[in-house]
């Protein structure tokens, strides 16, 4: 294999792991522009929607009707632990609730583990077929779903936030939380609302990356973290970056296994990070500057 | 002023409670068992005492605490087992090098502010984890330090069993919060509470934060490599696994459970969230028969979460405030309120 066709099979699989993350760094992101929280728990969500599909498609469901299904019972269990957990705490300090999201993700694993048990599931991919040839590199049908599915949801969540109104009401909280609660937006639905669609977005990732990765309980917390870094590196408030963050990362990660040393991948990734956040404090996108005493 | 010394004295009187209760346990509590509990329970005290100087005092989150305490304890089993030195001087040498990669690392680290400072400390944190994974002709790679790491000792006194070690574990952590008092009571300690409250404040009137910042990071980090130290000779040997992601997460949770404003903090957080650890692994078979590991993890979740929603503030905070209504009310009691 030559060095190009060696990059071009690393870039590729590179976007695949980075859709991902990036779908689950876009829930970190939302979560935290409306409530301020750092939402650990996020990787589970993931987690979740793959076993929920890995379980109905066993049970004789159609992919569709599975994918769509599992996606509504991640919405409603977040919708749940949201008003359960979430809203009852939300006088607390940010780091208060972002502890109690490290215990929900604790508790999700658990039942997780409880339900499921520890061996790894398979789920059978989309679409049937060899892998595709494309300059000298290659790739599986179902990375095309990964990333496919990835730009669509993209173009739906910005479509949500510019013309819906729900959407424009998630985006002032965005701007500016206050002024939106004068403006008579309920900041407590639109926490409800930011968590219900990460969920969301989680769910899907866990859904599309499934029949790649084995789906076992504990896969959340890497993509969880992943997802964290991914946001970060776009500056944790601003979507596009988010997305371009979860990208790089993915690239970034493929690449330092592939021509450094695969069992430092992790660790590759994280170097670059600190790198990055060295020489830009705020994040790639992130507004640096002053801030308002 | 009167309720100052009045503060200070039940603040001593405490202390001293505790000290005597701390020697007493040992010989009332027989169980090796239990006895090798409270030995860990000493050892992440001193660790999330630290922990709670930066986070509590200087307002600063860390998520990389399992690295240093990592750092302490490789530096100290590799020293001791493979180099023959001396195990008080390893414990030092792993003190004074965390201590100044604490500092120079945190150079960089701590130009960032509250989630990228969150991240950093994060990758930090996995960085040196994937080193000790990695590293294998140096630490022995994922199945751990092979060479037997040998039993501290003063003289021909050898801690080598939990009853001996529990006193030399509770000595240095009982040293470590008193040592930590002293700095929160100091100048340091106004300055770091200085930047809590606001930072821009603080620099407007001279204070120079970011040096401040480093040396508590630093200094948090030489308590996390001391207690590194006693977790390799106390177990004698030493995997990459307890010093992960997870043991970092915890060091936190065990902080704010606890409370980051007062001193008694650190030891009720570490000892509520070990004993509920360990205390659920007893006790859920007993209730659930065919019950394994899983509900333990389930209920250890669901209690922490339970925990932080009615005392967001942590344990410390509850109980003071208890205390605080309950005399009040002794104090007035035709007032109703």
């Amino acid at each position: 294999m030559s060095l190009s066709s060696e990059l071009l099979q690393y870039l590729l699989s590179g976007l695949t792991m980075g859709g991902i993350y990036a779908l689950v760094a876009l829930g970190f992101v939302i979560i935290h522009n409306v409530t301020g929280i750092i939402n650990f728990a996020q990787g589970e969500f993931v987690m979740l929607g793959a076993m929920f599909m890995v379980t109905l498609v066993n049970a004789g469901v159609p992919a569709a009707g599975a994918l769509v299904i599992a996606v509504i019972l991640v919405m409603i269990v977040v919708g749940l632990i949201e008003i359960g957990a979430i809203r009852t705490a939300r006088k607390a300090s940010p780091i208060t609730l972002i502890i109690i999201t490290i215990g929900l993700s604790t508790a999700i694993k658990g039942i997780a583990l409880l339900v499921w048990g520890t061996n790894p599931y398979k789920l059978e991919p989309f679409t049937k077929g060899g892998p595709i040839h494309i300059g000298g590199a290659t790739i599986v049908p179902q990375s095309l779903w990964v990333i496919g599915t990835t730009v669509l949801v993209l173009a739906l969540t910005f479509f949500i936030f510019e013309y819906t109104y729900w959407g424009k009401a998630l985006r002032a909280c965005v701007v500016n939380k206050f002024a939106a609660r004068l403006m008579g937006i309920n900041p407590q639905r639109m926490s409800l609302l930011a968590f219900v669609f990460s969920a969301a977005l989680a769910a899907l990732a866990g859904i599309v990356i499934a029949p790649i990765t084995y789906v076992t309980y504990d896969m959340g917390l890497m993509l969880g973290l992943k997802g964290f870094v991914a946001a970060v590196l776009g500056g944790l408030s601003s979507t596009p970056g988010a997305v371009i963050g979860g990208l790089a990362l993915g690239i970034i990660e493929s690449m330092g296994a592939g021509l450094l040393s695969s069992g430092y991948k992790d660790g590759i990734a994280f170097i670059i990070l600190l790198l990055v956040l060295f020489l830009k404090p705020g994040g790639i996108f992130g507004t640096s500057g002053t801030k308002r005493v | 002023m009167k309720d100052l010394l009045r503060q200070k004295r039940l603040r001593h009187a405490l202390i001293l409670l505790f000290t005597l209760i701390i020697f007493a346990v040992p010989f009332l509590v027989t169980n090796n068992y239990y006895l090798s509990v409270l030995v860990i329970i000493g050892i992440h005290t001193i660790v999330v005492v630290g922990l709670c100087l930066l986070m509590g005092y200087a307002g600063q989150i860390s998520l990389g605490h399992a690295a240093f305490y990592g750092l302490g304890a490789y530096t100290s089993g590799i020293l001791t087992s493979t180099y023959n030195v001396s195990p008080w001087l390893a414990m030092l040498a792993g003190a004074v090098g965390t201590g100044i990669i604490a500092y120079l690392i945190g150079i960089p680290i701590f130009r960032l502010k509250e989630h990228y400072l969150a991240l950093a400390t994060l990758g930090l944190g996995l960085i040196i984890h994937v080193v000790l994974m990695e590293e294998v002709e140096l630490t022995g790679g994922p199945s751990g330090l092979s060479k037997g790491i040998p039993y501290l000792s003063i003289g021909s006194l050898v801690f080598n069993n939990d009853f001996k070690y529990y006193f030399l574990v509770w000595i240095l952590a009982l040293l470590a919060v008193i040592l930590a008092n002293n700095v929160v009571h100091s100048r340091i300690g106004r300055a770091l509470r200085s930047i809590h409250g606001s930072e821009f404040a603080a620099q407007s009137l001279g204070v120079d934060t970011g040096r401040h910042k480093l040396q508590v990071f630093a200094l948090s980090a030489i308590y996390a490599s001391v207690a590194g130290s006693l977790y390799a000779h106390y177990i004698t040997f030493i995997s990459p696994s307890p010093f992960g992601l997870m043991t970092s997460v915890q060091f936190v949770v065990m902080a704010v459970v606890g409370g980051l404003a007062s001193i008694w903090g650190p030891i009720l957080g570490v000892s509520v969230i070990t004993v509920m650890a360990e205390g659920l692994k007893e006790f859920m078979p007993l209730l659930i028969p065919q019950a394994g590991g899983e509900y333990e993890i389930v209920v250890y979740g669901i209690i922490l979460v339970v925990i932080m929603i009615f005392m967001p503030d942590g344990l410390t905070a509850t109980l003071v405030k208890a205390y605080e209504s309950w005399r009040y009310r002794k104090e007035r009691p035709n007032e109703t309120s």
